[in-house]
C-alpha cells in the first residue's frame, strides 16, 4: 500500500469486522467508530482504536457522515471504509472525506450519486447499449396511463430515488396505478427525499442475477463473474451463490459484457455490482440497477474467483491498477451463502433481538461463516437483524448445498429466535435442488 | 379538541399510574401541560424558544461516584476545546464556579461548534482531555463537585 495507513471503519456487525480483518493482513492500522450499542462489539475490540461516535440509534451515529470524517481525521486516519449499508452510497461522506484529504474506499461522489439515481442509471446503461426494461419517467396520472398502456400491464412503479428492493409497487390494471400513484410518491418524497417515479415492465418470472465489476483508477474495468440472488421475501436476499446455476454460457457472456461495458461508460471507479433482471420465460435480461459498494453476499464470489475483494477495494482506493486482467479470473466450483438472522418467521419476520446465550457454529472443510456474534453477544434491537453469513464453497452446487444443510443442522444458537429452519427447508427443497428459483420462488412455495 | 371533567380526570388518572413526572403534548389546536407533585412547569406552553441547532440530547451522567463528584460526559463525538478562539481565556478553569447553564466548552464536529453546558450547579474539581484532543460521546469531560 501507498498512501492508505491507517482506514476508518465507519460500520458494524460482521461487516466491520470483515475490513478490520482484510486491513490487517495487508499491514494496515484500523479504527472503527461504534455506536454505544455496539461498544462491546467484536469489531471495535479487534481494531488498533474504537471510538464512540454517537448513541445507539444509527441517525445519531452511523448515518452522521460529519461524525464519521471528524472521527476519522481526529484518529489520524488517512482513509474510511464505509463497508455496506449507513453511508456506504452516501455522495456526501465520499466528496467531505475528499474535501479533508482522506480517501474514501469506493468510487467518487458523482459516480455514488448517479447510481443513487435509478432513473439516470437506467438512462445510462441504455445510452451504453445495455437492454433495460420498457419504461419511463412518469410526472403525472395521465402520463403514467399513457407510459402504463404502452409498456401493458401489470407495471412496476418504481421510485427513482429507492432501490434494493425498497420503493416498488406493482399495479396490475388501470385502477390500481390510478390508486397507488398518489402514495407512491408521496412515500418516495419522504424517504429518498425524491418523490420521482417511473414505470417499468414487470416480469412474472423473474431471477435475480448480478455481476461483480472491479475498475481501477487507471481505466482498467474486469468483472469477477456473476450472483444469483433470486431466493427473496419481499426483495430481501435470503441465499445467493455462485455462479448462476443453469446459466447458458452465450447469456453469462452477454450479462457481464454489459456490466463491464456499463461501468466503462459510467467512469465506474472501485467494486460495484451491476444487477439484472432475467426473465426465467424468455431468457431475456436486463440492467435493473448498480450498487455502488461491496455487497453482503460478496463472499460467494471471493469463493469461486479466490480472491479478497475488501482488500481488492484497498488496493483499487490507494491508486494501485488492477493486479490481473479479465483472463486472469478463473472460476473454480460452486459457492452458495446463506444468511441467519435473529428473526421470528412464523410471526412475520419480526426482529428479535436480544442476548445470545449460545452460539457455536460448527467447524467444516468447505464452510466459512462471517459473524460478529459469540455466546454472551448482544443483538440491538435498532439494526438489521444479520446475524451470520454461511458460505460453503464445493465442487459443486449439491455438495455446496450439503455443506450448508449439514452447518445449519449442527449449528447451536439459544436466546433469541432465528430463520435457521426456514434456510433448512429452503436448502432441502426440491425446487432449489433442482437448479434457477425465480424471485417471486420462496413466498410461493414455503413462507 | 374540547375536554370534558372526564377527559381530564382519566388523564391525571394515567399520569398517576404511571411514573411520569411531566407531560407535554402540543399538537395543533391542543396544548397540553401536566407537572406531578410541587414543581412549577419549566415553561410556559405557549411558544417555545428556538433551539439552537447544536444542542443535542445529552448521554446520561453517569452515576456520581463515591466521592461524590459529577461528571459532564461528552454529548457528542468532537474535537475538546476549552475556550471560544485561540488565544481567548478558556471558559473554565479548576475551582470556577458554574451554574446549569454556564457555559463549559466548545466540540467541535466539522467546523460546526457545539456550546457544552455545565448542566448542573457546583464547582470544577477536574478537567479531563486536554484541549484540541478528540472526545468520543459519552467521555467525561468535567468533574464537578457539587453546590
Amino acid at each position: 500500500m501507498n498512501r492508505i495507513k491507517r482506514v476508518f471503519v465507519a460500520n458494524r456487525g460482521e461487516i466491520a469486522l470483515r475490513i478490520v480483518t482484510a486491513c490487517q493482513e495487508l499491514g494496515l492500522e484500523t479504527v472503527v467508530g461504534f455506536s454505544e450499542a455496539d461498544r462491546d462489539g467484536l469489531a471495535a475490540r479487534r481494531a488498533d482504536r474504537a471510538v464512540c461516535i454517537g448513541p445507539a440509534p444509527a441517525a445519531q451515529s452511523y448515518l452522521r457522515e460529519d461524525l464519521v470524517v471528524q472521527a476519522a481525521l481526529g484518529t489520524g486516519c488517512d482513509a474510511i471504509h464505509p463497508g455496506y449499508g449507513f453511508l456506504s452510497e452516501s455522495p456526501k461522506l465520499a466528496s467531505r472525506a475528499r474535501e479533508q484529504g482522506l480517501t474514501f474506499v469506493g468510487p467518487p461522489a458523482e459516480v455514488i450519486e448517479l447510481s443513487g439515481d435509478k432513473l439516470r442509471a437506467r438512462e445510462e446503461a441504455a445510452r451504453a447499449g445495455v437492454p433495460v426494461l420498457p419504461g419511463r419517467e412518469v410526472a403525472s396520472g395521465a402520463q403514467a396511463r399513457r407510459a402504463a398502456e404502452d409498456i401493458g400491464f401489470p407495471v412496476l412503479v418504481k421510485a427513482a430515488g429507492g432501490g434494493g428492493g425498497r420503493g416498488i409497487k406493482l399495479a396490475r390494471d388501470a385502477d390500481e396505478l390510478d390508486a397507488l400513484l398518489t402514495l407512491a410518491r408521496s412515500e418516495a418524497g419522504a424517504a429518498f427525499g425524491d418523490d420521482r417515479l417511473y414505470l417499468e415492465r414487470f416480469v412474472a418470472f423473474a431471477r435475480h442475477v448480478e455481476v461483480q465489476i472491479a475498475a481501477d483508477e487507471h481505466g482498467a474495468v474486469v468483472h469477477l463473474g456473476e450472483r444469483d440472488c433470486s431466493v427473496q421475501r419481499r426483495y430481501q436476499k435470503v441465499i445467493e451463490e455462485a455462479p448462476a446455476p443453469g446459466l447458458e454460457p452465450p447469456t453469462r457472456n452477454a450479462l457481464t459484457d454489459a456490466a463491464v461495458a456499463f461501468a466503462r461508460a459510467i467512469g465506474y471507479r472501485n467494486l460495484g455490482t451491476v444487477e439484472f433482471v432475467l426473465d426465467a420465460d424468455t431468457g431475456e435480461h436486463f440492467f435493473l440497477e448498480v450498487n455502488s459498494r461491496i455487497q453482503v453476499e460478496h463472499p460467494v464470489t471471493e469463493a469461486v474467483t479466490g480472491r479478497d475483494l475488501v482488500a481488492l477495494q484497498l488496493h483499487i482506493a490507494d491508486g494501485e491498477p488492477l493486479a490481473f486482467a479479465q483472463e486472469d479470473v478463473v472460476f473454480d466450483g460452486h459457492a452458495i451463502e446463506c444468511r441467519l438472522n435473529a428473526e421470528d418467521v412464523a410471526h412475520g419476520f419480526m426482529p428479535t433481538p436480544g442476548t445470545l446465550s449460545l452460539f457455536s457454529v460448527p467447524e467444516l472443510l468447505q464452510l466459512r461463516v462471517d459473524t460478529h456474534l459469540c455466546p454472551g453477544s448482544v443483538i440491538p434491537p435498532y439494526y438489521d437483524s444479520l446475524m451470520a453469513k454461511l458460505i460453503a464453497h464445493a465442487e459443486g452446487r449439491g455438495a455446496a448445498i450439503d455443506v450448508l444443510l449439514q452447518a445449519l443442522e449442527d449449528l447451536d444458537v439459544e436466546g433469541v429466535e432465528t430463520n435457521r429452519m426456514l434456510l433448512i427447508s429452503i436448502l432441502g427443497h426440491d425446487d432449489f435442488h433442482r437448479g434457477a428459483v425465480t424471485t417471486d420462488w420462496l413466498e410461493r412455495a414455503i413462507v | 379538541m374540547a375536554l370534558s371533567d372526564e377527559d381530564v380526570r382519566e388523564i391525571l388518572r394515567i399520569i398517576d399510574e404511571s411514573d411520569l413526572s411531566e407531560l407535554r403534548i402540543d399538537t395543533e389546536g391542543f396544548s397540553l401541560h401536566v407537572v406531578r407533585g410541587d414543581h412549577a412547569p419549566s415553561a410556559e406552553p405557549a411558544p417555545r424558544p428556538r433551539q439552537a441547532p447544536a444542542v443535542t440530547r445529552e448521554p446520561e451522567p453517569e452515576s456520581p461516584s463515591t466521592d461524590g463528584l459529577h461528571t459532564i460526559p461528552a454529548p457528542m463525538l468532537g474535537t475538546f476545546y476549552r475556550a471560544e478562539a485561540p488565544g481567548k481565556a478558556p471558559f473554565v478553569e479548576v475551582g470556577s464556579r458554574v451554574e446549569p447553564d454556564t457555559i463549559v466548552c466548545i466540540i467541535e464536529v466539522m467546523k460546526m461548534m457545539n456550546s457544552v453546558p455545565a448542566g448542573v450547579a457546583g464547582t470544577v474539581a477536574e478537567i479531563l482531555p486536554d484541549n484540541a484532543e478528540l472526545v468520543e460521546y459519552g467521555q467525561p469531560l468535567f468533574r464537578l463537585q457539587p453546590a
